[in-house]
């Protein structure tokens, strides 16, 4: 028996996306935190 | 061709973040992050482990935006071949218009983050390798000649370069031949491919080897190529100074090689025996390509972490 996926909603693909750039953009912080951290070293 | 209106389902629908990761190719992107990895791991110098995640962050994202533009420029194509029709664009899942402004946001970041973290001569051939693959080999060179892999697969041996240079910041002799061996190995790849969707090709009008100059000319390119690759992929076990490779490197490049020879011998010297023909052995050649180039990279970090 094969399960079709149920289609998503507008606003439940603009919410996972939203989430994904968010986390995104948030481990790019830091990584730049990181990244200055290691060139002082 | 059941080419979909990308651009008008695009008002109404939100491009949804798992459409965007598969512009991204990301099973072609792990064997670039793999060999970027293992051209830093085996470079003779130390880099922060910091520095050394984002230079392999760079080159994904790099490759990521390359392949973002190849997709975005080729989706008429794809939509008109079986193995690609269902990718995003293609089946209308996203717009062109959001497909190249990823790409781009992609492709800036990758070099401009590679130049202020690592070196800007990484980021420089970063650059080059985008370049190269969006536009030399896409636009380019894919619909104009049955040479376009050969010149074009250049593009795909640029991230062991990269990460080698992300470690070392010069270019030496060992990464020109990481490079080489991924060039030559690419035609005998590729082509695997080529001839069991030869047809696909045909249809949507790409010139590739088997359309052009027929099978049997690609089948003893195929093998002249295995022929070549042999010697150079032992080439880094007699380089000169810190750059060469042990035994290990040596011994499993030299029995990887072999067994590729064998398997392009065996699509080198047979023909196609009707319609109904399988194509088993170009499939075995293809799938053992891939296994080859992880295996023979592997082996290199092995080989540097491992000294007999």
């Amino acid at each position: 028996m094969t399960n079709t996926p149920k289609p998503r909603t507008i606003e439940q693909i603009r919410r996972s996306r939203n989430r994904v750039l968010g986390l995104g953009l948030g481990a790019f912080v830091i990584l730049v935190f990181f990244i200055s951290i290691a060139k002082m070293g | 061709m059941n080419v979909s209106s990308p651009d008008t389902i695009a008002a109404t629908q939100p491009a949804d973040w798992r459409d965007l990761f598969a512009l991204t190719k990301p099973r072609v992107m792990s064997l670039v992050i793999f060999t970027g990895l293992c051209g830093l791991l085996a470079a003779p110098a130390h880099i922060h482990p910091t520095l050394g995640f984002t230079a392999i962050l760079c080159i994904a994202m790099g490759a990521g935006g390359a392949a973002a533009l190849n997709q975005w420029w080729e989706a008429d194509i794809d939509a008109g071949m079986k193995r690609t029709a269902q990718r995003p664009l293609p089946q209308g899942r996203l717009d062109r218009t959001t497909a190249r402004d990823f790409a781009g946001i992609l492709c800036a970041a990758s070099i401009f983050l590679m130049g202020f973290a690592i070196s800007w001569l990484a980021a420089a051939i970063l650059a080059v390798s985008i370049v190269y693959y969006a536009v030399v080999y896409t636009i380019w060179l894919k619909p104009r000649t049955p040479q376009n892999i050969v010149i074009g697969g250049g593009a795909g041996a640029f991230p062991p370069l990269i990460g080698w240079i992300a470690a070392t910041g010069h270019i030496s002799a060992m990464p020109v031949v990481l490079f080489a061996i991924i060039f030559i190995w690419t035609p005998p790849h590729f082509w695997a491919l080529a001839l069991f969707v030869k047809t696909e090709y045909a249809k949507v009008g790409i010139p590739m080897m088997p359309v052009v100059k027929g099978e049997r000319s690609t089948r003893r390119q195929i093998l002249a190529y295995a022929v070549l690759l042999l010697p150079l992929s032992a080439l880094p076990w007699w380089l000169p100074g810190d750059e060469h490779t042990g035994p290990i490197y040596g011994i499993s490049a030299l029995v990887l090689s072999s067994v590729f020879l064998a398997l392009s011998a065996r699509v080198g010297l047979r023909e196609r025996s009707g319609p109904d023909d399988m194509m088993k052995p170009e499939k075995q050649l293809f799938a053992y390509s891939v296994l080859y180039l992880f295996a023979l990279f592997g082996a290199l970090v092995v080989d540097r972490f491992v000294p007999l």
